[in-house]
């Protein structure tokens, strides 16, 4: 059993900061080569989660197991040093003192120097930063830094790595190249990884899956797709994108049916931008009487798109876009329609208790 | 392989090797020993409290005890008031305006800190006393009998004090004054208060944590000492416990005694605490924007300037140059060759000294700092706090509490059969060592701690998760990394070391003078000119940890002196 043991395994955690508590049970698990996007608001505790799983906060309840050994229990804790975890952080973490080939030689211990140097030949060539081994990290570029952060982690080959909004300080172009290299190492390295971001483009992007947090609480574990199409709650269909949401009554809203399959007691339904269409009433006049209820209150340019805000005729708003050949003005009247082929999702309404 | 092997056993617990074990309970461990032998010595005299001897207290309440109490509250509330006001003046003149050489002064006014009371108060014994050129020449425009203020007195002592201290008072002050006050004085100023309303109403209420701390260390600084206050004749409780020990080596009466002073320092650290009050004033958000200083012009300016180079000349330059005349003169003077070959052997006691003193203090700042690093915060951070409580207690407290902590220490290893050498309790290089390290050890901590700040706590994780141990970590990153700092922190110790006077007094081993002693024993004998030398040594070497203190009133935020620092935790 202990061949087919996960790369990491989250029981229960709890962790308080006095009466603040950071982690409130979480549980989850990896496999041995995936690769999981943590994300939430600041103060959602996964940053605390993922220093727990370091061994640089020790928890207060709960069990960590890193390949199926247990490394805090609530009571005692392995200390980080021995846990086989890389950790990649948003900054600071290069050491300033030392050029690039021994910051990655700090973590090859017991090797000879031949085999420690050709690890971290290889570990450069793995960032494609060969022939970058005598600068020092002063002389590097924003991403060449976090590039170099990443071999240093990869190179003792760690049973887990922990990255912590490591793109957050660089600029956004440059952000998204780095995240296609970085998963790309960790795919080539077959290395499990936690990726912490606080964006959720991001980690739909990154993760195998994706797991939201809030308040020291999973609120859901899923694949990127489940997690944005089919959130379970109002918070994370919120969080992971702009969304309106609708009153379900008798299993249907003002634009239709919903999909209660698997949220059968759901009181409202989520209706996503892009699975909405507004058509104005200028276009075909006169084929209905309550064609027009529909109006356009806010309209917001976003280069490719417009975004609009519509009120419904029952008062409600959703969100749609349009596209930027043919805008719309605030107050145009017209009627919004699911696209087909859109559902409306039910999702649990939290803030109702 | 060891860490690899805990990862890759498939079920069960993690398994820790003993050297493992070791290298993570050793720094708590260590960082509680280092608290434990700078509190013993306070513990052990605060004890002696508990059984007191009723006869001794008697006799000296019938002899000096009334008037050590008031003299020392005197001399306590002068030099405050003192330091106080010049302290801030200068520090608005300096802050708030421009005027020629202000920026030159502004930092040049921190010098006199480097003058130690000893030194100013026998200077101003020999120009002002009654033998002085000053006497002298008013004697012979007046006659024989004219007037002429007392010198050795109380009054003479507090402004001696005063010219000495009143940096500190000003150093905190203009900190305060750049970082906090800027925004605040303009608002005040664009609501339409005039300049000096602002100041009164808005500033001053802002500064006054920073005042507050500064009066508390200038108060501290005037407790601990008993050398100086004797060229004038002044007699506190400080030299009430010198006495005592010094003439009698009677232990348990000196301990009592220096309780007393243990008691003056604590209504010290509370009246800086009421003062302070429950104002926190942070640094303000974003940019330090301290107040744009006005240009002065015509006679205004002149008399800033002016202002500025007569307290410097008069707390500084006159005294530097008049000792420098002195040195010289007694150098050339053949008389005196002996003198010279004396002055190295003392310059040899007070380097050795200075020298263990800061290795010792270091490295424990260098365990202690890395402790809380590692260790948890509950496990560590009580322990750091408390191993630098030695700057808050007076020099003769801290010396009697070693004796009584040696005394304690000799009858446990006694018991175990391992005596130390006899004389240690008495005056011993190791009695004041031990001294020495817990009065010091504030300083050095704070400074290792400012340098190992600068090493963010991301990158100590990011070490430990390659697999590096907390012992590797701190030699091969934390040091190198912080290596500025910790050179600091051993020339700040090292310097205060070589300065200081109260404890070597009281401890000094038999025939070990220091060129401190030296300095103060031929004072005493009113032999000034040879005093000259060992004096002057002091205050350029002295000069040092000023300059590097009064660089940081030109640079926004930087390194916090250890002296501040200890005030605001002390």
């Amino acid at each position: 059993m202990s061949e087919m043991a996960e790369a990491l395994q989250a029981e229960d955690a709890v962790k308080r900061f006095g009466s603040v508590t950071a982690l409130d049970g979480v549980s989850l698990d990896l496999g041995s080569d995936e690769l999981l996007a943590l994300v939430g608001p600041s103060g959602c505790g996964k940053s605390t989660l993922l220093r727990a799983i370091a061994g640089l906060v020790s928890l207060d309840g709960g069990r960590l197991t890193l390949n199926g050994t247990v490394v805090d229990d609530g009571q005692r804790r392995l200390p980080p040093e021995h846990r086989r975890v890389g950790l990649v952080f948003q900054e600071h973490s290069l050491f300033p003192h030392l050029t690039v080939s021994k910051n990655i030689v700090f973590g090859i211990r017991d090797e000879s120097r031949g085999e420690a140097k050709r690890r971290v030949d290889e570990a450069l060539e793995l960032v494609e930063l060969s022939g970058y081994g005598d600068r020092f990290p002063h002389e590097l570029s924003g991403g060449e830094r976090q590039r170099v952060s990443l071999a240093r982690a990869l190179a003792p080959r760690p049973a887990l790595l922990l990255l912590d909004e490591p793109f957050a300080s660089l600029d956004p172009n440059l952000r998204v190249q780095l995240r296609g290299d970085v998963v790309a190492a960790l795919r080539a390295t077959k290395t499990p990884a936690v990726f912490v971001t606080h964006e959720q483009t991001e980690a739909l992007a990154v993760g195998d899956r994706v797991a939201v947090m809030r308040a020291g609480k999973i609120e859901q574990l899923a694949s990127p797709e489940e997690i944005f199409h089919r959130p379970t709650n109002r918070f994370v269909a919120a969080f992971m994108g702009e969304a309106a949401f609708l009153p379900i009554e008798a299993g249907t809203t003002t634009l239709g049916a919903v999909d209660m399959s698997h949220r059968r007691s759901a009181t409202i339904a989520m209706v996503r931008p892009d699975d909405v269409l507004f058509t104005p009433a200028a276009v075909d006049s006169g084929h209905h009487g309550d064609f027009s209820d529909d109006e356009i209150v806010a309209s917001e340019f976003r280069g490719a798109t417009w975004y609009y805000t519509v009120k419904l005729s029952d008062g409600n708003q959703v969100y749609a876009v349009g596209s930027h050949l043919d805008p719309h003005e605030v107050g145009d009247r017209g009627r919004l329609e699911m696209m087909p082929g859109h559902r409306l999702i039910a999702v649990a309404d939290e803030t109702q208790a | 392989m060891n860490s690899a092997a805990v990862a890759d056993r498939g079920e069960g617990k993690a398994r820790l090797g003993l050297g493992d074990r070791l290298s993570l309970i050793g720094w708590p461990v260590a960082a509680w020993l280092a608290a434990l032998a700078v509190v013993a010595p306070v513990a052990f005299l605060s004890t002696s409290l508990l059984d007191p001897n009723t006869e001794v207290w008697a006799h000296q309440w019938n002899t000096r005890l009334p008037g050590q109490l008031y003299q020392t509250a005197v001399l306590l509330a002068g030099v405050s008031i003192g330091t106080l006001i010049i302290g801030c003046s200068l520090a608005w003149l300096t802050g708030a305006y421009r005027f020629p050489g202000s920026r030159l002064l502004g930092w040049m006014l921190v010098a006199p800190l480097a003058m130690p009371s000893y030194v100013l108060g026998f200077l101003t014994l020999s120009v002002f006393g009654f033998p002085g050129p000053i006497q002298t020449r008013w004697r012979a425009m007046f006659g024989q009998d004219a007037w002429f203020p007392d010198v050795r007195s109380l009054g003479a002592a507090i402004v001696v004090f005063t010219v000495v201290l009143y940096p500190y008072v000003y150093l905190l002050a203009r900190a305060a004054l750049r970082d906090q006050a800027g925004s605040s004085y303009e608002v005040a100023r664009s609501l339409g208060a005039g300049p000096v309303e602002a100041a009164v109403r808005v500033v001053l209420p802002l500064l006054r944590p920073a005042i507050a701390a500064g009066t508390a260390v200038v108060m501290m600084e005037t407790l601990t000492d008993f050398g100086t206050v004797q060229y004038f004749s002044v007699d506190t409780v400080s030299v009430g416990v010198f006495r005592i020990w010094r003439g009698t080596f009677d232990r348990d009466a000196a301990s009592e005694f220096a309780t007393l002073v243990l008691a003056f320092a604590l209504l010290v650290i509370g009246l800086e605490r009421i003062l302070r009050g429950r104002a926190r004033f942070g640094q303000a958000a974003g940019e330090a924007a301290g107040i744009e200083p006005r240009q002065l012009t015509g006679a205004k300016a002149v008399a800033a300037t002016l202002t500025c180079v007569s307290v410097l000349v008069l707390a500084f330059a006159g005294p530097a140059i008049q000792l420098l005349v002195w040195a010289l003169q007694e150098a050339a003077d053949p008389k005196r060759a002996s003198l010279t070959e004396r002055y190295f052997g003392f310059l040899q006691n007070s380097l050795i000294l200075a020298s263990v003193t800061a290795a010792v203090c270091v490295s424990t700042a260098l365990v202690v700092v890395n402790a809380r690093r590692f260790g948890s915060r509950r496990s560590t951070g009580v322990a750091t706090r408390l191993t630098a409580v030695g700057y808050a207690v007076p020099g003769p407290v801290v010396a009697i509490g070693v004796i009584l902590a040696l005394v304690a220490l000799d009858r446990v290893l006694e018991s175990l059969g391992l005596g130390l050498p006899g004389t240690v309790a008495t005056g011993s290089f190791l009695a004041l060592a031990y001294a020495y390290v817990v009065r010091l050890l504030a300083p050095g901590i704070n400074a290792v701690e400012a340098g190992l700040d600068q090493v963010h706590p991301d990158m100590t994780a990011t070490a430990r998760s390659l697999g590096r141990r907390p012992l590797d970590i701190a030699g091969r990153i934390h040091l190198p990394l912080s290596r500025t700092s910790v050179i600091t922190a051993t020339v700040l110790v090292a310097i205060d070391a070589l300065k200081e006077l109260p404890i070597v007094l009281l401890l000094r081993p038999f025939g070990f003078d220091t060129l401190s002693v030296w300095t103060y024993n031929l004072a005493s004998e009113s032999l000034f000119k040879q005093a000259a030398l060992p004096a002057l040594t002091i205050v350029v070497v002295a000069l040092i940890p000023v300059a590097l203190l009064s660089r940081q009133i030109s640079q926004p935020s930087g390194v916090a002196s250890p002296r501040q620092s200890a005030a605001r935790s002390g």
